[in-house]
């Protein structure tokens, strides 16, 4: 059976990283790629496509009602073995690690499916990467809010510049050895608590 | 003196208490171990990362180690059980359309297994379409217990009753336009299941299996072995955790620190009626369960072998093991009574000297042999009044076979 004919599923909430990941299956040549968000249409994909091998991210809460439903399911034929091979455990490992699961009709070659759940788990970390760098980005910009916002109480309080501010704010971090942040933030709460009530 | 890291997996349910408590009341450092709790999402995500060393041990449902053990799972080591996290906690609820027409059919709200049971199964017989009710896993006290209950009260489930799976979490919003008639869960979902879906606790474990476990502390049994010394510490710990549980004046204080959003991220209302016994089972009535949740007292936390071999008798019931002698011995011996035992020998807990019981036997709270001062326990046993003798395994399992 050449590689398009494996009937691949692909099962995530996330939108988006489960587009990722079935861009990845086609650029490697699978065809028969299924991708379900909602967890309500999984039995009818699966009774329809009758896929061998599913993928399912690991933080999704419905993993216990997908092996209940794939052990009752006729669709997958008998036992469905997770992951490739049970001996295989650096590969296991990096796919719990990645946060990704796997669910392979029983009797598949490893050598078949091995390549599926290596790209599964190499997009689900390029993934991670991406959102770490986008909360990274979210943070800053939340932390550089608050900041200008200790700079206006202090130039409204203490009419300093925002230079003199700005060097207020870092000097009392490095006295204190926390960051500019928490102490832009403790000034913040403070001046609401202090401030007049709205 | 640094303290040891320990990780633990567990799900939002009110039987995690004893692992939060021991952290967060100090029980565990008192024992030199810095315990780190993961929240997790499914028992499936417990289950492969306890497999695999990602947790030093996890909160499981009491059937999970016996099911590694026997290599019934995907990953299967062999696991152990050295204490368990308390007894009781389990309700069955109903969605508010299902209550009426079982209140139609006699059904009591008094919460008793026996009557209750006997009201739905006329509910089922009379019913236009398969009733179905949800439970959180297929290798789960929850799953064996409803499944007993319903034989037991003349309803054969899968033929009579589908039962599907469901996280805790989602099983509230589940009932009625969620497709489901009702469910058997931990606390707080039954609570929550009241309160914000209109549903009504039908019955409870306590009524169902008087004095039975539900969710334990499972390990790798190599790891156990080779940290002995950390794995009685940790017994030690969460000892401390279940009689400081069970004293009622600590009772809002625990639901204070299990409302928290990294533990249950639910109001800590909705979390007292499982410590306190006070229920609001739906409609405005309430009901007092007082042995609803167990954290210590009456051996709560001994692993007698007889439950791990009772779990194993129903996994044979509903065929997901085939029944052989030496498969009923590892399932039994997945309990470990004698690692239980030899952690909290120094502090001279009162212990029972069996291993092993009768469930059914204890009609009434009984003073039993024991180590030292002295220990009551029960009442026990199943509501049909069926005994399971764990000697007898092979006749009980026959009997059930029907």
């Amino acid at each position: 059976m050449p590689l398009q004919d494996l009937a691949i599923l692909v099962i995530d909430e996330n939108r988006i990283r489960a587009s990722i990941i079935e861009d990845g299956l086609r650029e490697a040549g699978h065809l028969r790629v299924t991708v379900v968000n909602e967890i309500n249409e999984v039995a009818r994909v699966i009774e329809r496509d009758m896929p061998d091998v599913v993928v399912i991210d690991l933080e999704n809460p419905n993993r216990d009602r997908l092996e209940h439903f794939f052990s009752l399911s006729r669709a997958l034929r008998k036992p469905i073995a997770m992951f490739v091979d049970r001996s295989d455990a650096a590969a296991i490992e990096a796919a719990v690690e990645a946060g990704v699961s796997a669910y392979v009709v029983d009797g598949l070659k490893k050598e078949r499916v091995k390549p599926i759940l290596d790209m599964a788990v190499s997009r689900f970390n390029a993934f991670a990467r991406l959102t770490r760098e986008l909360e990274q980005a979210r943070s800053e910009l939340e932390d550089r809010k608050v900041i200008d916002q200790a700079k206006a109480i202090l130039n409204r309080t203490r009419g300093l510049g925002e230079a003199a501010a700005y060097a207020l704010l870092r000097k009392t971090a490095m006295n204190q050895n926390r960051r500019i942040v928490d102490i832009a933030q403790s000034l913040v709460t403070a001046d609401s608590l202090l401030g007049p009530e709205e | 003196m640094s303290l040891i890291a320990l990780s633990a997996g567990f799900l939002p349910l009110l039987d995690s208490v004893l692992l939060v408590l021991a952290r967060e009341k100090g029980f565990a450092a008192a024992e030199g171990l810095d315990l780190h709790l993961v929240k997790e999402s499914s028992w499936a995500n417990i289950r492969d990362r306890a497999a695999l060393g990602h947790f030093d041990f996890a909160q499981m449902l009491a059937p999970m180690p016996i099911a590694a053990t026997l290599g019934l799972n995907p990953l299967s080591v062999p696991m152990i059980t050295p204490m368990m996290l308390g007894l009781g906690n389990n309700g069955v609820t109903v969605s508010a359309e299902l209550r009426a027409r079982m209140a139609d059919a006699g059904a009591p709200t008094t919460l008793e297994a026996g009557p209750v049971g006997a009201a739905l199964a006329k509910v089922v017989r009379a019913a236009e379409r398969k009733l179905r009710f949800g439970v959180v896993h297929q290798t789960s006290s929850h799953n064996y217990e409803l499944r007993y209950w319903l034989m037991a009260s003349g309803i054969v489930p899968d033929r009579d009753i589908e039962i599907v799976v469901l996280p805790p979490p989602l099983l509230p919003e589940a009932l009625g336009s969620g497709g489901i008639d009702g469910y058997c869960v931990g606390e707080p979902w039954n609570t929550v299941g009241v309160k914000t879906a209109g549903a009504h606790i039908a019955t409870v474990k306590a009524s169902i299996w008087r004095s039975s476990p539900d969710k334990v502390i499972g390990m790798r049994a190599h790891w156990a072995e080779a940290n002995s010394e950390i794995v009685a510490g940790l017994i030690r710990a969460v000892h401390h955790a279940a009689v400081w549980c069970g004293e009622r004046d600590n009772h809002q204080e625990i639901a204070d620190i299990m409302a928290a959003p990294h533990y249950l991220g639910l109001p800590a209302e909705r979390i007292l009626p499982a410590l306190s016994g006070q229920f609001d089972i739906g409609g405005g009535v309430a009901a007092r369960v007082p042995d609803h949740f167990v954290p210590y007292a009456g051996a709560a936390n001994f692993p007698w072998t007889s439950h791990a071999a009772w779990f194993y008798s129903q996994m044979v019931r509903w065929g997901e093991v085939e029944h052989i002698p030496e498969r009923a011995r590892a399932a039994a011996m997945t309990f470990r009574p004698d690692v239980y035992r030899s952690a909290l020998t120094p502090l001279g807990v009162p212990m029972p000297l069996a291993d092993s019981k009768v469930e059914g036997l204890l009609a009434a709270p009984t003073e039993v042999a024991s180590t030292s001062r002295t220990l009551v326990m029960g009442p026990d046993g199943f509501f049909d009044g069926v005994r399971f003798d764990p000697e007898q395994i092979e006749a009980y399992i026959a009997a059930q076979r029907g």
